[in-house]
């Protein structure tokens, strides 16, 4: 009788993993984190186990092999500019391909958006940001600023109560991502060992390197139909370096910041010699002296820098 | 005569019905998401016909993408106010409809009185009817 019930059953004795990976397409979401994200090797070696674990997961489920759905739940550390908000919003593409979430969308919050200003705040504002990532990602962005010390009557260790709670219960509805500075996020999680226990990946976001740096302007100036000419290149390549010695340096976004400042500068310059015709490639170039007008070349300080004095035009 | 066995109270969708299970409401709530609904939760113990305004549990919920938030608040109404009446409205708002575009019971006390008809004589031989509900003769703390 037993063996009538196991034929009948319609559990597979065999499974092809390659046509289940080939189905999920998860290798086209992979190619393009390969593709648009430069650099963050330990980043996307993580990602793709997490993804294979997933896949494994799920042909697991076919042969009636039970296990508990995995934790999700990350820490994304790093460096301003290291592309920590960019691969939360992959992740929510990943993780709905793998058919781990329903939705994927992501709600990125900061503490305003969970912590209340009088008692009885907090509770219904972090609930109703619970409820609209539910079926997708939530983004919790210098999650260390949810936990003050120094005010123990802060409501934002309420806040973290009601994360610990969805977190532990609703695992199959939605995933939470903390993002912050390493040493920050470090003392928020001594001072919250729930969360860190809570919290299955703990991803640090390592710094670009200037060639990398060099790639992701390229990549910005592509997407912008803009392009460096040779000169202007070696002029960008000299500046990055440059860049990175003076302070707030945020990788990638210092890197946008110069060439929005540079394209002002190429459009002023085209502006100013006006009466000659311009061509399409012109109009697209960023020439050497857009960017060594920079004041980092002047006299190695930052646009704006209070200590620099006058603002350059 | 008995028209309604169970005294079951119709109102809204499916209340002929069977119960809609978990997984059902979550469908439900589902298509109305996909429209672009706000969904909202209410609570009653005086279910009335007439009575159209029913007490809100929480604010309406907008610019939710997935019905298990929904079904979260539903489950803390239902332990909230185990033997009442709740049902699950979703509100379109886009110009011109402006109004409900479902509304269905999740849950309802275990027994139901139901109503009755009550003849009122007045001039003539004229009658008035009222239909008057059973529970309301009971205090608000005692009516399920």
């Amino acid at each position: 009788m037993n063996d009538a019930k196991t034929n009948s059953s319609a559990v597979p004795d065999k499974i092809d993993l390659e046509a289940e990976f080939q189905s999920s397409h998860i290798q086209e979401v992979l190619d393009k984190l390969d593709r648009e994200l430069v650099g963050l090797k330990p980043i996307k070696t993580r990602i793709r186990e997490v993804a294979a674990l997933l896949l494994v997961d799920r042909v697991r489920r076919q042969f009636e092999l039970t296990s508990e759905t995995p934790t999700l739940h990350m820490c994304f550390t790093g460096n301003p500019g290291t592309g920590k908000t960019t691969v939360a919003m992959r992740m929510g593409e990943i993780l709905k391909r793998l058919g781990y979430v329903r939705e994927g969308h992501l709600v990125t919050v900061t503490r305003d958006d969970l912590v209340g200003q009088y008692i009885g705040h907090t509770a219904p504002k972090t609930k109703e940001v619970i409820k609209k990532a539910m079926g997708g990602v939530l983004f919790i962005d210098e999650a260390y600023y949810l936990y003050k010390p120094e005010n123990e009557r802060d409501y934002g260790q309420e806040s973290i109560e009601i994360l610990l709670q969805v977190m532990e219960n609703n695992r199959d509805d939605l995933v939470v991502i903390l993002a912050g500075y390493k040493d920050k996020m470090d003392r928020f999680f001594q001072s919250n060992a729930g969360m860190r226990s809570r919290i299955a990946h703990h991803l640090d976001f390592p710094d670009y390197s200037p060639d990398e740096l060099m790639v992701i302007a390229k990549l910005m100036l592509a997407a912008q139909n803009y392009r460096f000419s040779a000169e202007g290149e070696k002029a960008f390549a000299e500046y990055i370096p440059l860049r990175m010695g003076l302070s707030h340096f945020s990788n990638a976004r210092s890197v946008r910041n110069a060439l929005d400042r540079a394209r002002l500068r190429q459009a002023n310059r085209l502006f100013n010699s006006r009466t000659k015709t311009l061509n399409k490639m012109d109009l697209m170039t960023l020439e050497a002296e857009d960017i060594l007008a920079s004041r980092v070349f002047v006299d190695g300080k930052l646009d704006g820098d209070p200590a620099s004095g006058v603002i350059r035009k | 005569m008995m028209t309604n066995p169970g005294n079951r109270l119709t109102q809204g969708q499916f209340s002929f019905l069977p119960d809609l299970t978990d997984a059902q409401i979550t469908a439900q709530i589902k298509w109305a998401l996909k429209h672009g609904w706000a969904v909202s939760i209410e609570y009653t113990d005086d279910p009335h016909p007439r009575n159209t305004y029913w007490e809100m549990f929480g604010n309406p919920m907008f610019d939710l993408k997935d019905p298990a938030g929904i079904l979260m608040e539903i489950n803390n109404c239902r332990k909230t106010f185990s033997s009442h009446y709740i049902r699950v409205m979703a509100f379109n708002s886009s110009r011109g409809t402006e109004s409900p575009a479902m509304s269905f019971l999740v849950n309802r006390p275990k027994k139901e009185p139901g109503f009755g008809l009550v003849r009122q004589e007045s001039e003539g031989r004229m009658i008035r009817y009222t239909v008057h509900s059973y529970a309301t003769d009971k205090a608000e703390q005692e009516r399920y």
